[in-house]
């Protein structure tokens, strides 16, 4: 057993061996996703299907480590049944915790497998007590993922005070928005991440040259332009050039990662149990680097070592545009 | 054909206070609708201005024969948010929910859940009239369809639409508003104050696209249901909101009354509501089942 307090390093995994590499780089717990329209990371070629998320249970399980399964998308309307189905299944095959966002899956999961362990989704952007409450006391959520609205003083004080278990985003890419609030990316696609699980869907994307310039363009709206000494970005609404009152800028958020390598012992102080790292887009690569740095940034912290700032360094190779932000966790951020 | 309310929403803009105030008394005077929301929901930074005007306005939308709903914060974080939720909760109004803590706090009496609120389906649906919720207003994402089946299965629950006006997309920690005038959300000098419609956003190639209004990201165009009315009153919808916009909302719930009424042609109600609108275009692309900020011209 590990001693505590114990910050749980809760790692991604789009595909088997993406997991595997979490597994092998020291993630205490997995989180991943049917290859379907259930969980927030619905693109092609990423997620598991019933045997492989059986496989992938049972090799975490001989590790004695722990696995999550992610249903975190909203339920259509008249078309319950693949949410259903796979609540049903992570109960079948062992999975140690449901990751949900929708309250009327919460209610299903409840009723229909009592002993499963939900923990509530950051798409669901419980942000203060009274609603994190409303999850405990309803469905009896064990652990709620914080949306990234949050200072770290904000986070200790509900930590403190809804009295279950708190999960924070540690590294990856930053929702600007308040998770599962943000209808920007279907306001230009038509396709909605609450819904269908895909922000900026590739298949709504386009890169035209124009002149010197590669123009970035999500459902036909233009989201950015590079020249062409500039890295073009990914076209995700919230990460681009607007203009404003005739200034043009990065309106909402500049492309940056979120990275809070040199604030875990913040974070630790403030009580959450479990750092996440988002991810479950990316590859083998990018898991093991990014897990195998927090596995070792969190075992110093545990000895007493303080953190590791060549570790840090190389993370921000790896961040979006090379550039870091702790985002909302500072206060200044807003 | 069902009864059929017209509700105005609350005001999304930072307006000042004697503004705020003279746009209610007008509408309590002159407004031909059912229901005003009144109530912060964008910023809790800009709800002191008028909190000195609020008994006044509700009691005289009252006397007017108007129904007032409070709306809620719809990000609520810490203590300080969670007691102004708490507040409204104790005025003996009825309490619209914007964000999940007011459905914790107003659980067990009768309540209506805001478009602020994920809701998607049935099962969501019923779990909040199992909680005390008595109405409903739809997400702006939805379709047409969905609408239709959250209307069939709504039971005792009204369901109300947003009909016209910009729809908010995004709600978040961070102030656009101030970080577009080199500002922070703590130091924000109330510049949303500037932009009584929302501030006017545009891409590179100066496409009008977004609005920002402090926290809330809008659309560009206002939502346009004026030609849907028939249709959504048939799903079993009940009732029509407007989202207050810096234009002549007086004339613009007249027009949905007569449209609701069956008064005016469509063409006619469409060329009168365009004429109210000014430059800015309509949208219902979510409506249509599409991206959102699309119109379907054959409306028009």
């Amino acid at each position: 057993m590990r001693p505590l307090p114990y910050l749980e390093l809760v790692c991604p995994a789009g595909t088997p061996a993406a997991f595997k590499a979490a597994i092998e780089s020291g993630a205490d717990t997995v989180y991943c996703g049917f290859r379907d329209e259930t969980n927030a990371r619905n693109f092609p070629g990423l997620n598991f299907d019933r045997r492989e998320m059986g496989d992938a249970i049972a090799l975490a399980h001989r590790h004695e480590r722990k696995v999550l399964i992610a249903i975190n998308t909203f339920p259509k309307a008249g078309h319950p049944g693949p949410w259903r189905q796979a609540i049903d299944q992570a109960a079948e095959l062992g999975a140690d915790a449901v990751i949900l966002a929708d309250i009327g899956l919460l209610d299903y999961a409840k009723r229909t497998h009592p002993d499963l362990r939900l923990h509530l989704s950051v798409q669901a952007a419980a942000s203060n007590a009274d609603a994190i409450a409303f999850y405990r006391d309803r469905f009896g959520v064990k652990r709620v993922v914080l949306p990234r609205v949050l200072t770290v003083d904000e986070i200790g004080q509900l930590t403190r005070a809804v009295g279950i278990e708190t999960e924070v985003f540690a590294f990856g890419g930053l929702c600007v928005m308040a998770e599962g609030r943000c209808a920007l990316s279907s306001y230009l696609t038509g396709t909605s991440p609450n819904s269908q699980g895909a922000c900026a869907p590739a298949s709504h994307v386009r890169y035209d040259e124009e002149g010197d310039q590669l123009v970035s363009r999500l459902g036909g709206v233009t989201i950015n332009s590079f020249s062409k000494s500039e890295p073009a970005g990914y076209p995700t609404p919230c990460k681009g050039r607007f203009t404003a009152d005739g200034q043009t800028s990065y309106l909402f958020e500049d492309p940056v990662s979120l990275n809070t390598l040199d604030i875990l012992p913040a974070l630790k102080a403030a009580g959450v149990t479990a750092l996440k790292i988002e991810g479950r887009q990316r590859g083998k690569a990018y898991v093991t680097q990014v897990v195998s740095t927090f596995r070792a940034a969190i075992d110093a912290i545990a000895q007493g070592i303080g953190t590791n700032a060549p570790a840090a360094a190389a993370l921000r190779a790896i961040s979006e545009g090379g550039r870091e932000t702790t985002g909302a966790y500072k206060k200044s951020w807003r | 054909m069902s009864k059929a309310a017209l509700s105005l929403g609350p005001l999304l803009f930072h307006w000042t206070a004697e503004t705020r105030r003279d746009f209610y008394f007008r509408i309590a005077d002159e407004a031909d609708v059912a229901t005003v929301h009144l109530g912060e929901v964008v910023c809790s930074k800009r709800a002191p201005f008028f909190d000195p005007h609020l008994p006044e306005v509700a009691e005289r939308l009252s006397r007017s024969g108007k129904e007032v709903v409070f709306s809620t914060l719809a990000l609520v974080t810490g203590e300080r948010e969670m007691a102004m939720v708490r507040g409204l909760a104790e005025m003996g109004h009825m309490v619209e929910a914007n964000d999940v803590a007011a459905i914790q706090v107003l659980a067990g009496r009768p309540h209506a859940i805001g478009p602020f609120i994920n809701l998607f389906n049935e099962d969501t649906l019923r779990t909040f009239a199992r909680l005390g919720a008595v109405r409903a207003a739809t997400h702006p994402e939805l379709p047409a369809d969905t609408i239709a089946k959250l209307a069939k299965a709504r039971g005792a629950l009204e369901i109300e639409v947003t009909v016209f006006g910009r729809l908010a997309l995004s709600v978040s920690a961070r102030c656009y508003h101030a970080r577009a005038h080199g500002l922070a959300k703590d130091s924000c000098q109330y510049v949303c104050g500037n932009d009584a419609d929302g501030k006017p956003v545009e891409t590179l190639d100066h496409q009008p696209i977004l609005a920002v209004n402090g926290t809330q990201t809008m659309s560009h165009g206002y939502v346009n249901l004026l030609g849907e009315l028939a249709a959504l009153r048939a799903m079993g919808v009940t009732r029509f909101r407007l989202s207050p916009q810096a234009l002549d909302m007086v004339a613009v719930a007249a027009l949905y009354r007569e449209a609701l009424d069956g008064r005016i042609g469509a063409d006619d109600a469409q060329a009168k509501l365009r004429s109210l609108a000014g430059p800015v275009p309509f949208i219902d692309g979510y409506y249509q089942g599409r991206e959102g900020l699309a119109w379907s011209e054959a409306a028009e």
